[in-house]
């Protein structure tokens, strides 16, 4: 076996062409198909944001998605088993830079999430999502043998609860609820036995209860008001008239006047700024209100065609490891997709999350490139090494 | 090394499961995506797009200007300004306390008003009327308005509104006739005569512009704008112009009210007047002295000045004594109690009395102004001399069942309201046997009625309340034969250019029979107290030209100078005008009223005076 897998990957080194050959090519038109709807939705969205520079915003976006697509090619040649073997090393960065952030962080709306740098505010919590699939996965891996250890499913949670808690102390609710998500999806596809589940899922309605009703009613506030406003705002738009209500409600305006096929320039909702955030959290809105629902059902089909090919990627992958950071990929986008577009339709809550690839953001863009990149080098790595067996 | 990690892991079971899981959670959040996307967006998309116009379009209320006013010859009384206020959109302020407490100190600042007072004032006027938009101030200048309106951010809900106000080019002259424009109440709104009147919109709140709000208030236009979330204008949709208001044409003549306005402010300074048509029932002229500049109501006033306006001292100028003022009237009633004394057949004109200077009822003695003694005399010449003791004896006599003086009085308007299209009339007091007995049980008068109050009222005196316009329809009612009229202001609608739209109608006079014989008996003896001998007021309208028949009148006050009155009818023997005038401190009536009455009627007549007439005359 040993012997196998260094001549496949001394065969990749010899022919890392031939590699990129075995990309997946719907994985690839799903990608595009997403980056180029962003661009033309986020630039169209945002003429008349900044006076005097109407697309300021749309060369931005191209240029993370420029960066992003560089990134992801440069990933679907790499051998991605190398990163399990700096998992220390990519937690420990992923630790750092959150804490980096409480140390140098620029303040954005209230929060403070990003270290500026030369071209974009970088976002550590956002490329952070990619560094736990990674690394989380690999500890995983490493204790593949001992999944019925409540230990091992104790020591995982352990590993993606720290950032998420610190994420969370940004405040980035968003970001912290995806770290879960990815620990969920690799404890379960990696087969940990539904007993530990039901013990994790108890522990979590608890933590729900005293967050949201225990610990307040002592007077401990974990999270911040509008936290909680943003996240029962949802459960009644028409009564709650605060500002997250108001979001929803616009954004529901937005949606339901695009009708079957958009208003196009009539989007007064986005045009006139009465939907708020288009550019970034709701700018599936604005796909719903310019594009009506013609727009919004091809933008989630290129979602669904994405995580189709996530998910199949995970079937095929290599080996276990391979595996797990695909079902952590494949977790990440689902989450992400699912409560962001259910925000904006109202039966999800705010929670500030991105649509992945869609909503503008240097950050969250390229962290999703590079993620599908891993995606797909263990595509290509997998149909790599079914192409050796066959031989 | 990595031994697991190099196995190719066959698809097991368990994970073929947990896959299938994973997609099967994912079809099902895609398929509740796009139910919910075919349910927002094909079912219901109609309504959401009628909610996304309601976001972006506002309608615009354009204030109509009001109808102006204008006198009988159509030159301007009351006309409109436009102006800018500003004002607060209350949905539109910063949430936050700290932002609204910014808010109102960049405001204060700007307009030289104190932030706590501006926010005081805004909150309660708020609580007052919840959906209102607060004034913060009214009438800026353009600077003010462009600086606002370019810094929008620093502003929000701040917001300035086309506003038309009224203005008074004559100030004085008129000031109690008009009444003041103000903000509809809640109450007015549920009054089915304010029917499409919304909120904020200014209506008529006294006088005139209450009395004919409905024709002078004009349809408010719209404008419908788009807008932004921020309330910025983006575009406006269309407009629906302001109409203005219908003019309204007085009876009023500006020339005559100003001269009669002069007149009683070179006499004590308090006092009232009434000009009026004994025909039709026209009013020419009625003002009341001191008098105000209603520019100042149409911005908001401070409660010192408003204070002042009421103040005793500076003899109340906001109160409309022509109207609401009620006096004894002194000798000018002589008239009514003739007629009451021929109408009830007491006396025939040619009934003599005898006068000797003083007449004794019971233990009080009642004595003729100055003590002089008239001798026999009949109504005509008591009428010309002012002969009290003969109005005594006929006071004392008519204390009887029936109590015909005060019928009478009561017929000529005594006591009741005119009718006159001004809100704020008061009805005055007639003295009756009645009313003193009640006020006595309820131990408001020291004693009950007595004949002596009879004799009192006989000329004048005692409890007597009533005011100018009051007497002016009673003298026009014996000079027309019986017709009570109701005076009237107001005389048509008219459009802006001054076409007439509507004509106001008179209306309908109460009748009162009396007989030919009667009245002219007492317009010859008014006539001889203007022109004859001995007349009362005969050197007062020496060398006038137009012949007249004019009651002096002076009603005593307790601790009080007395006061002086004047009605006059002219010209005689058939008296087109009606002119009553009184001073509260001027002593006798041919000392300052009539005097001042003849400087009306020369303006009237269009009679040239060379200066000015003196007064002075026979006491009555």
């Amino acid at each position: 076996m040993q012997a196998s897998a260094a001549t496949a990957v001394r065969d990749f080194r010899d022919d890392a062409r031939a590699r990129l050959l075995r990309f997946d090519p719907l994985m690839l038109v799903a990608t595009i198909g997403l980056i180029a709807s962003s661009i033309y939705v986020v630039g169209n969205a945002t003429q008349d944001d900044i006076p005097g520079d109407p697309n300021y915003f749309l060369y931005r976006q191209a240029a993370y998605a420029g960066i992003g697509f560089l990134l992801m090619l440069l990933m679907m040649r790499f051998d991605y088993s190398r990163l399990r073997e700096w998992k220390l090393g990519i937690y420990g960065f992923l630790i750092a830079s959150i804490l980096l952030v409480y140390v140098v962080g620029v303040s954005a709306r209230g929060s403070k999430r990003a270290i500026s740098l030369p071209f974009l505010s970088f976002q550590p919590s956002e490329l952070g999502k990619v560094l736990l699939v990674v690394s989380l996965a690999a500890f995983m891996t490493d204790r593949v043998r001992r999944l019925n250890d409540r230990e091992t499913t104790s020591r995982l949670v352990l590993l993606a609860v720290i950032p998420a808690m610190l994420v969370l102390g940004q405040p980035d609710l968003g970001s912290g609820l995806v770290y879960l998500a990815i620990l969920g999806s690799i404890l379960f596809i990696a087969g940990t036995p539904w007993t530990h589940f039901a013990a994790l899922g108890a522990l979590a309605a608890a933590a729900i209860v005293i967050v949201l009703i225990a610990a307040p009613a002592v007077g401990v506030e974990v999270l911040k008001p509008y936290q909680k406003d943003r996240l029962t705002a949802f459960l009644s738009p028409g009564e709650n008239q605060g500002k997250e209500a108001y979001q929803i409600n616009q954004s529901l305006t937005a949606i339901g006047s695009g009708g079957k096929t958009g208003r196009g320039d009539e989007a007064t909702q986005t045009k006139l700024d009465f939907l708020p955030e288009h550019h970034t959290d709701f700018v599936f809105s604005v796909v719903g209100e310019e594009f009506g629902f013609v727009g919004a059902a091809l933008v989630l089909s290129l979602f669904a065609l994405l995580i189709w090919r996530a998910l199949r990627t995970l079937t095929i992958a290599k080996n276990f490891y391979g595996a797990l950071v695909a079902g952590g990929i494949t977790a990440m986008l689902m989450f992400q997709v699912f409560v962001n577009v259910g925000m904006t339709i109202g039966i999800m809550p705010i929670t500030g999350i991105p649509l992945p690839l869609v909503s503008y953001g240097g950050s969250s863009v390229i962290t999703t490139l590079i993620a599908i990149g891993l995606l797909q080098s263990i595509h290509a790595q997998a149909r790599e090494t079914a192409a050796v067996k066959r031989l | 090394m990595y031994l697991d990690n190099e196995r190719r892991p066959t698809l097991t079971p368990q994970l073929a499961f947990r896959v299938a899981v994973v997609g099967g959670v994912a079809l099902v959040m895609f398929a509740i995506i796009f139910f919910r996307l075919w349910y927002l967006q094909v079912l219901s998309g109609d309504s959401y797009v009628a909610a996304a116009k309601d976001n972006r379009v506002r309608s615009i209320k354009v204030q109509a200007p009001r109808g102006e006013i204008v006198d009988r010859h159509g030159v301007p009384l009351v006309e409109n300004r436009h102006s800018f206020s500003i004002k607060l959109t209350p949905d539109k302020l910063p949430r936050s306390s700290a932002d609204r407490h910014e808010l109102y100190r960049r405001l204060g600042k700007l307009l030289g008003l104190k932030p706590a007072r501006l926010q005081r004032r805004v909150e309660r006027e708020l609580k007052a009327l919840p959906y209102s938009k607060p004034t913060v101030k009214q009438d800026v200048g353009p600077n003010y308005l462009a600086y606002i309106l370019e810094r929008q951010d620093e502003f929000p809900g701040v917001e300035p509104e086309s506003e038309f106000l009224r203005l008074y080019p004559h100030r004085l002259i008129g000031a109690h006739l008009f009444g003041q424009v103000g903000e509809v109440s809640p109450d007015e709104l549920k009054d089915p005569r304010y029917n499409g009147v919304s909120m904020g919109d200014r209506v008529g709140q006294a006088g005139l512009e209450a009395e004919y709000d409905r024709y002078l208030r004009g349809r408010n236009g719209a404008a419908r704008v788009e807008v932004d979330a921020l309330g910025k204008l983006t575009k406006t949709l269309n407009r629906v112009q302001p109409e203005q208001g219908e003019q309204l044409r007085l009876s009023l003549d500006l020339n005559i009210q100003r001269v009669a306005q002069q007149a009683l402010a070179g006499g004590t300074g308090r006092g009232a007047f009434a000009v009026m048509n004994v025909q039709n029932g026209e009013v020419l002229a009625l003002g009341s002295q001191p008098s105000f500049d209603p520019n100042i109501f149409s911005k908001p006033i401070s409660q010192k000045k408003l204070d002042a306006l009421s103040s005793e001292d500076l003899g109340k100028p906001l109160f409309d004594r022509a109207i609401q003022g009620g006096y004894p009237t002194g000798s000018t009633f002589k008239l009514i109690t003739a007629t009451a004394a021929l109408e009830s057949g007491l006396i025939t004109p040619s009934t003599p009395l005898n006068d000797p200077g003083f007449l004794e009822v019971g233990d009080q003695k009642f004595e003729n102004a100055g003590g002089v003694a008239h001798g026999t005399l009949s109504l005509v010449p008591a009428l010309t001399v002012s002969s009290d003791v003969f109005f005594y004896q006929l006071g004392r006599d008519m204390n009887e069942k029936g109590m015909p003086l005060q019928l009478w009085a009561h017929r000529l308007g005594i006591g009741r309201k005119t009718g006159i299209d001004l809100p704020a009339e008061e009805a005055g007091r007639l003295p009756t046997p009645h009313w003193r007995d009640t006020w006595f049980k309820k131990h408001l008068t020291d004693r009950p009625w007595s004949v002596g109050d009879n004799v009192n009222l006989s000329v004048g005196q005692g409890d007597l309340l009533a005011n100018p316009l009051q007497m002016a329809v009673a003298y026009a009612t014996i000079a027309n034969g019986g017709r009570v009229l109701r005076p009237r202001l107001g005389m048509r609608i008219e459009d802006a250019t001054g076409r007439a739209l509507q004509q106001l109608d008179a209306p309908t006079a109460r009748r009162v029979k009396i007989s030919a014989e009667t009245r002219n008996a007492i317009l010859e003896g008014l006539h001889g107290a203007a022109s004859a001998p001995g007349g009362t007021s005969t050197p007062v309208f020496e060398g006038f030209p137009i012949p007249i028949a004019g009651k002096t009148g002076t009603a005593e006050h307790v601790g009080k100078p007395d006061q002086s009155w004047y009605v006059a009818l002219a010209p005689y023997p058939n008296p087109r005008y009606v002119v009553a005038v009184t001073d509260e401190a001027g002593g006798f009536g041919a000392d300052t009223a009539a005097p001042m009455t003849r400087r009306i009627l020369a303006a009237l007549f269009d009679v040239k005076e060379n200066g000015l007439v003196q007064g002075g005359g026979a006491p009555d």
